[in-house]
């Protein structure tokens, strides 16, 4: 099945997210979509599967041109999407998530949930997804619900499959499968559509690439004669410099020290099992892991969102285990959260509200009972401009911003402010090249300034350019230790480190 | 940064779609019901002159002369009240369906202080009685509050059973020496003294008129309300807590002090709305006296989309349909029940927005963002 975008247009109010698009997405090939964070890219698909009608232009399916008035409609022509933020029920079986929205029922309304049952296996086996019918969605790790997500799409007989951002959460092992599963997808004449930031992975899988800048397709090319620096170029307009620039080390006192912690899981397991470190200031430690290794846990217990079973954490000599996020705040502690959507923004409240989301309580946001929203309004617009944060103004809803805006937006607020150590959860997740090159370079100021830093990323490679040491976690333990700027690291022994091996 | 930083949101505060969801909505959702109002008529025999008389009563009874505004105006004011603390539990996320037991318990202390207060001159009689109402409701819904944030029992239930108790204590209390008036044997309070009376303000027009200085109080507390949603600093924890609880115990609020504050402040508005019955209209307790004030507030509060001014438009709207409706009955001989029936009929019309514009699509400008997903 061929499908066809001609001269597709969608504004959002006076904003123009896609202006005159044209892309053939052919069966059989994986075309990778790139483009700057509020390029248009999540649009754009959106309007192919159905979720947004376009202003202008028209969609053709081998050559007959079809209307969609919903996602439902979409998918009965062929075209699924698997959206970034995962759309499973936690409690519901995968066989149970997979024929929702479409339950077959037998005899007197009975669900009949052994047809469903077989044909995910059939299709697991078929694709190689290892997916079990009957596990409960919770319990599984997130790149196995992505493959749900996939089968979601496959059991309702997709062609084209459009797959945004889906290895934004992805350990780089799962990476390794997941194109796997891309590759026999795509032999089996499934047309895929690939959206991500990660220039290796889009010149890895790819059979075509379309870069798409402020809404308007600005080149397409063959990944065989295409290099990352041209992509770069490509995307953004201009040459991007991918080197993280750093002072030298010249580490102060101890700012963070944690003794002996403890921390539990919601559901009572040990997550962070008795570990001990410092952070100095003016040091960059980065915790290196698989996802699930008990690092969700530790910036939570560090951040005072979780309790502390035993141990101890103490800030610049003072003991601060038992002190709450808003004292923390007040001390200088920025925290990044991991997850933007859940925990780091209000969706519904515009990009001032989120701005001032942790920080509105104070002078110069607040004296007395209220609130003063003309200084939270300009100082909004100020940090949203330095932070590259695209949004039509302070206003908006965040929730209308692009991911990678979300994204920004949070790291703008944490980081704009004065502080004295930073906890980073993935600080730079769903961001395009050029905005990660900025983030890293904000996060080494504050380094610079003498602030003390913890950054927990499932991205090696940040971990090992912006990191002065570097711990491994593994089993809620800390499992190896490396010194940079003692001794050269090898990405291998990190990564044998991370699977826990002993070294 | 990008060119679209120019493109500055104009009008954010009535916004397009605002005027659609406050203004709009709800006058539609008026004229669906007020027809499906007159099909119900119809399927039970009522002939259509009938159905004409008892609609042109309902107009005039509600807004068709001085007395039928100042009725209408009355009967909104308890209503207004109650709804602004229903709004802001709404918005910190709070279902708090207890206001019929805060307009009792608020309603019976401001009579009870009215009472001890009776030889102090007005000045400091009826701010007391007020208060006294005011306090005693945030005392009673903080119950709730405070059940919630420290065991995790939710408010739907809680508060439930203390409209129950509430009901139960009053007949208890209005037997008992320090309230029941003397020389009675059923339960009936003791008069609220002239000082702490809310003193009626058309008295010189006519002396029927019941409208009364409640209306400074309400308009007051919807100002109050307003700065307190957008304005404080309190609020912006209510209202993030009700939006995402996570991300505003991430970003450090506390989510338990919230909970208390919120379903108190409700209370205390309540409260003053019981206070605005026993020391305006009533000028004492007695069984019953709340009259289900406390639940058709949910539906103001609702109606209003929780917003303040939306509160007070939508406690109006319902205090027409109160003081018209009595006049259809006396002119039109239709069931007060009808009138229950387009109330309803009105919330579930407001209730699904989708609806009125499917039935009324020329209303409305054409939906170009179809919002999908979460
Ligand atoms: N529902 C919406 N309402 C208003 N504006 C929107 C809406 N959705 C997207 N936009 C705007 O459209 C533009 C394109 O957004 P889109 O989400 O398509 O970007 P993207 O290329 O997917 O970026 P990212 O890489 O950050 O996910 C952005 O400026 C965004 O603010
Ligand atoms: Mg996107």
């Amino acid at each position: 099945m061929r499908v066809e975008l001609r001269n597709i247009t969608k504004r959002f109010g006076p904003v123009v997210a896609n202006k005159g698009v044209n892309l053939t997405i052919e069966p059989g090939q994986v075309l990778g979509l790139l483009g700057e964070n509020g390029a248009g890219k999540s649009t754009l698909m959106n309007v192919l599967c159905g979720l947004y009608s376009p202003n202008e232009g028209e969609i053709q399916i081998d050559g007959q041109s079809v209307r969609f008035a919903g996602p439902g409609e979409a998918i009965r022509a062929g075209i699924g999407m698997v959206h970034q933020h995962f759309m499973l029920v936690p409690v519901f079986t995968v066989a149970e998530n997979v024929i929702l929205g479409i339950e077959p029922v037998g005899r007197f309304d009975h669900l009949d949930l052994t047809t469903a049952r077989s044909e995910v296996s059939r299709l697991s086996a078929e694709y190689g997804l290892a997916v079990d019918p009957d596990a409960i969605i919770e319990t599984l790790p997130v790149g196995i619900q992505q493959r749900v997500e996939i089968i979601k799409v496959l059991f309702r007989e997709a062609d084209v499959l459009i797959l945004d951002e889906p290895t934004a959460v992805l350990t780089p092992q799962e990476v390794d499968e997941f194109f796997q599963i891309v590759r026999s997808l795509c032999e089996a004449g499934k047309a895929i559509v690939f959206i991500t930031h990660k220039l290796n992975e889009i010149l890895d899988i790819s059979d075509r690439i379309a870069v798409i800048r402020r809404g308007e397709i600005v080149g397409t090319g063959d990944p065989k004669k295409l290099a990352r620096p041209d992509l770069a170029e490509m995307m953004v307009g201009h040459p991007v410099d991918f080197d993280v620039a750093r002072a030298p080390f010249v580490p102060g006192d101890v700012i963070l020290g944690i003794q002996d912690l403890t921390v539990l899981r919601d559901d009572g397991a040990v997550a962070v099992d008795d570990i001990s470190f410092q952070v100095r200031s003016g040091e960059v430690v980065g915790i290196a892991g698989v996802q699930g290794n008990g690092q969700s846990a530790l910036i939570e217990a560090l951040a005072g969102l979780r309790r502390v079973v035993s141990g101890q954490v103490r800030f610049d000599g003072t003991d601060i285990t038992q002190a709450s996020p808003r004292e923390r705040h007040r001390l200088g502690i920025a925290h990044i959260p991991e997850d933007r959507q859940r925990a780091g923004l209000i969706g519904t409240f515009t990009v001032a509200e989120n701005m001032v989301l942790d920080s509105y309580y104070a002078p110069p946001y607040s004296a007395g009972t209220s609130i003063d929203w003309g200084r939270v309004h300009t100082d909004a617009a100020a940090v949203a401009e330095q932070y590259d944060v695209r949004t039509p103004s302070v206003h908006t809803s965040a929730a209308h911003l692009s991911g990678g805006n979300q994204q920004k937006l949070v790291v703008a607020r944490e980081l704009s402010r004065d502080t004295r150590f930073v906890i980073a959860g993935q600080p730079t997740r769903g961001l395009d090249v050029g905005s990660i090159a900025f983030i890293h370079e904000r996060l080494m100021a504050a380094r610079d300034e003498g602030d003390g830093l913890l950054i927990v990323s499932s991205e090696l490679d940040e971990i090992m350019a912006l990191s002065d040491r570097i711990l491994v976690m593994f089993k809620g333990r800390i499992v190896a230790e490396y010194a940079p700027h003692d001794a050269p690291v090898d990405k291998g022994d990190i990564g044998l480190a991370m699977a826990g091996a002993r070294v | 940064m990008s060119d679209m930083t120019d493109h500055a949101t104009k009008g954010r505060l009535l916004g397009r779609s605002k005027v659609e969801d406050l203004v709009i909505v709800p006058l539609f959702a008026l004229v669906a019901a007020l027809i499906l109002g007159a099909v119900v008529m119809v399927a039970t025999g009522v002939d259509l002159a009938t159905i004409g008389r008892s609609y042109v009563a309902l107009l005039q009874g509600s807004v068709g002369s001085v007395n039928a505004i100042s009725e209408t105006l009355t009967a909104a004011l308890p209503l207004v009240l109650a709804g602004l603390g229903l709004a802001l539990g709404f918005r910190a996320g709070l279902f708090n369906i207890g206001a019929e037991g805060q307009v009792v318990m608020g309603g019976l202390a401001a009579v009870v202080a009215g009472v001890a207060l009776g030889d102090l001159p007005a000045v400091i009689a009826l701010p007391g009685a007020i208060l006294a109402g005011a306090v005693t409701g945030a005392f009673y819904a903080g119950i709730a509050g405070w059940l919630r944030a420290a065991t995790g029992a939710h408010e739907v239930i809680s508060t439930i059973m203390l409209n129950l108790i509430s009901y139960r204590l009053l007949d208890y209390l209005l037997r008992t020496p320090l309230i029941q008036k003397e020389g009675r044997a059923d339960p009936i309070s003791k008069s609220v003294p002239e000082v702490a009376e809310l003193p009626r303000l058309l008295t010189f027009l006519d002396p029927n008129l019941r409208l009364h200085a409640g209306i400074f109080l309400t308009l007051a507390m919807v100002a109050l309300a307003y700065w307190l949603l957008f304005r404080s600093k309190l609020g912006f924890e209510f209202r993030a807590s009700g939006e995402n609880a996570v991300a505003a115990r991430f970003a450090g609020m506390n989510a338990s002090l919230t909970i208390v504050l919120a379903m108190a402040i409700a209370g205390a508005l309540a409260g003053i709305a019981g206070a605005n019955q026993t020391l305006g209209v009533l000028g004492r307790a007695t069984p019953g006296f709340s009259a289900g004030i406390g639940f058709d507030a949910i539906a103001v509060a609702l109606l209003g989309r929780s917003h303040p001014v939306g509160v007070l438009f939508a406690g109006v709207l319902f205090g027409a349909l109160e003081a018209g409706g009595r006049q259809m009955q006396v002119d039109a001989g239709v069931s007060i029940d009808l009138i229950g029936i387009i109330q309803s009929l009105i919330i579930v019309f407001i209730a699904a927005p989708l609806l009125v514009k499917a039935l009324f699509p020329w209303g409305f400008r054409r939906d170009q963002t179809k919002e999908g997903g979460s």
